[in-house]
């Protein structure tokens, strides 16, 4: 910390001890600035924040001790040391159960004030290194690809921010690749909890009994296999979160022992029956129409009420369209970054057709499609040739043109890619014979 | 460097010519500047404070600057009776920041005064360095860090004994 950068508030109401600790600090390179009552010195609060006070006891007006106590409850890392010329063992006492950092009568011995200014730093310092570290520690812990500016997904983290004060159990509905997960971790991380982990667990991932232990856990030997003893995701996520993405995707009977532990908190590992206590908060994401499936019954009725508490629906890409550029920016940067490539923007043409697509894959498509664009770039533009859509094929025939000759050109050509070029096959599908192929080819001036 | 400008010291009822010459000597060839001993009339009794049995250095600073000569670059103010400022029990001088004035005292920095005996050299040498160390101030130089730079901060006598007389590198080029 620089002496320039430390702000030194010095509030007497004599003018000799403002001037000459204004110059004796001034010449120690402080930022110094005085006041002559606790009025005075809230207007200075006004203006900046200071590091450091130098408040006399006996002033008229509001004392010393009382703009303390107000002091501490503006910034309470505000290092105040006490001046006066009563020095009393009393008044000491108060100051510094009020929140003083020292207490020194005048007049100060220069080594004396030298020592305490030097504490007074070093005070203030690591009070602001820990915010800085504390701060550090959450944007580790938060997802940052949250990007966008449209009234939907600010809708989507408003209503983050309000859950992420609560314990409530939230379900987050949305299709595939329009980031779930982040959403979970940004309640999370915003969250009385996010000193404790978040747990995810893809339900579609494992079959039945896998899924069981790895829920759960097992002991050594509670099945062939069992070596050891396992943790389950349960349990690892006391105090903290657990995610359960594609909820819809688990048997009946998972269900019903999931509901059995959301409502008791307890669970058992597999092999044991020892019972043991859990305390966690559950969000859970699904692509599917879980309603559809509790009236067909391959969803509980009761399990689907205790998840769906809160739902935050969020909206798939083509829906916030203009946060297509500003995601396209992000991810460009992140990646360029990352590989060292000296790739310096994105051509106006690649933005167009960037932002005409539909992205049916949504966000975790976009990042895809910018990452492998900044691979294959040579130049130091992405341009639309270095854009490819695993939905649609190359870039070039995505145009903002819905007429039916532009439909029909993107149409041929996806197929002609799915096929490999196959033309017999590619004529099949498109029910037109061979010759008529070869023409719209020809026509739209299509490259294998 | 200032040319024609000179250091004026005036001698505050201090009449010690060999650490006045001293001063002149040193601080022209530190400063660049001329130094010369320059008498002007100082109200000491209006600096007294009786109940503190001190003299309030920015008083005494106040009418050193006061109408100062056309050729005053810097007025530095040389006294042996004890200095304070208001909220502090003793200072060895005072300066004014990026100003011209600047006073410095001998009473804390004789021997006789802590109970050892005198050293004349050993007060010639302090006497320096805190002179120094004011005009610095007015140099608009700050309290450095740098070990041994003369504009390290001493709050006691030991202190100025420990560092040089002399700038250290970045010191000096600020007042260059």
């Amino acid at each position: 910390m620089n002496n320039r950068d430390i702000n030194i508030l010095i509030v007497d109401d004599e003018f000799s001890v403002r001037d000459s600790l204004c110059k004796w600090f001034r010449s120690d390179g402080f930022t110094v600035d005085t006041a002559e009552n606790a009025t005075a010195a809230l207007e200075r609060f006004k203006e900046k924040g200071w590091d450091i006070v130098l408040l006399d006891i006996k002033m008229p007006g509001m004392d010393g001790i009382e703009f303390n106590r107000q002091l501490q409850s503006i910034d309470k890392n505000i290092v105040v040391i006490i001046i006066t010329g009563y020095a009393s063992v009393d008044t000491a006492v108060q100051a510094i159960k009020d929140g003083a950092f020292e207490y020194i009568s005048k007049p100060i011995d220069p080594d004396n004030l030298t020592h305490v200014i030097r504490n007074a730093i070093e005070k203030r310092r690591l009070s602001k290194e820990n915010i800085q570290l504390r701060q550090k520690i959450e944007d580790l812990t938060s997802p940052d690809d949250i990007v966008g500016t449209s009234p939907q997904l600010r809708q989507v983290l408003k209503m983050v921010a309000s859950v992420a004060k609560t314990d409530s159990t939230v379900m987050i509905r949305g299709e595939s690749g329009t980031g779930k997960e982040l959403i979970a971790r940004a309640i999370h991380s915003n969250s009385l909890r996010r000193y404790a982990p978040i747990i995810s667990i893809n339900c579609g991932a494992f079959t039945e009994t896998l899924l069981e232990s790895e829920l759960f856990g097992h002991e050594k030997g509670s099945f062939t296999g069992a070596d050891r003893l396992r943790v389950g995701k349960i349990e690892r996520a006391n105090k903290g979160t657990i995610f359960f993405d594609e909820i819809g995707n688990i048997s009946m009977k998972m269900q019903m022992d999931l509901l059995r532990v959301l409502e008791t908190k307890h669970f058992t590992r597999l092999g044991s029956d020892k019972s043991i206590e859990v305390d966690f908060r559950v969000i859970s994401a699904t692509n599917r129409d879980l309603e559809k499936a509790v009236h067909d019954g391959h969803f509980r009725e009761d399990l689907y009420f205790r998840l769906n508490v809160v739902t935050i629906d969020i909206p798939p890409l083509r829906e916030r369209k203009q946060d297509i550029p500003l995601l396209v920016r992000y991810f460009f940067n992140k990646y360029s970054q990352s590989m060292t490539k000296p790739i310096k923007d994105i051509s106006p043409e690649a933005m167009e057709v960037i932002t005409n697509y539909e992205w049916p894959g949504n966000v975790r498509e976009l990042r895809n499609v910018i990452e492998r664009a900044i691979v294959v770039c040579e130049g130091d533009k992405i341009t639309p040739d270095d854009l490819s859509f695993p939905f649609r094929g190359r870039a070039k025939q995505i145009i903002s043109d819905d007429s039916l000759e532009a439909i029909e050109h993107s149409h041929i050509e996806r197929i002609l890619n799915r096929t490999g070029w196959q033309i017999s096959q590619t004529a099949d599908i498109l029910k037109i014979d061979r010759t008529t192929l070869y023409n719209k080819i020809k026509k739209y001036n299509l490259n294998k | 460097m200032i040319a024609t400008k000179k250091i004026h010291i005036v001698p505050i009822q201090f009449h010690d010519g060999f650490l006045l010459d001293s001063l002149c000597l040193y601080l022209t060839q530190t400063f660049g500047m001329s130094a010369h001993v320059e008498n002007k009339a100082i109200n000491i009794k209006a600096a007294y404070d009786p109940l503190r049995n001190q003299h309030n250095s920015s008083h005494l600073l106040a009418q050193l600057i006061d109408e100062p000569p056309e050729d005053a670059g810097r007025i530095l103010g040389v006294c042996s009776f004890d200095l304070f400022i208001p909220i502090l029990t003793f200072v060895f001088g005072e300066a004014q920041l990026e100003g011209i004035g600047a006073v410095v005292s001998t009473y804390r920095l004789r021997n006789e005064f802590y109970g050892g005996q005198s050293d004349r050299q050993l007060l010639m040498e302090r006497l320096l360095k805190e002179a120094t160390h004011e005009l610095g101030h007015t140099f608009n130089l700050y309290h450095c860090y740098n070990p041994g730079c003369v504009m390290t901060n001493s709050t006691y006598v030991e202190d100025i004994d420990e560092k040089s007389a002399r700038f250290c590198k970045e010191c000096a080029a600020i007042v260059q």
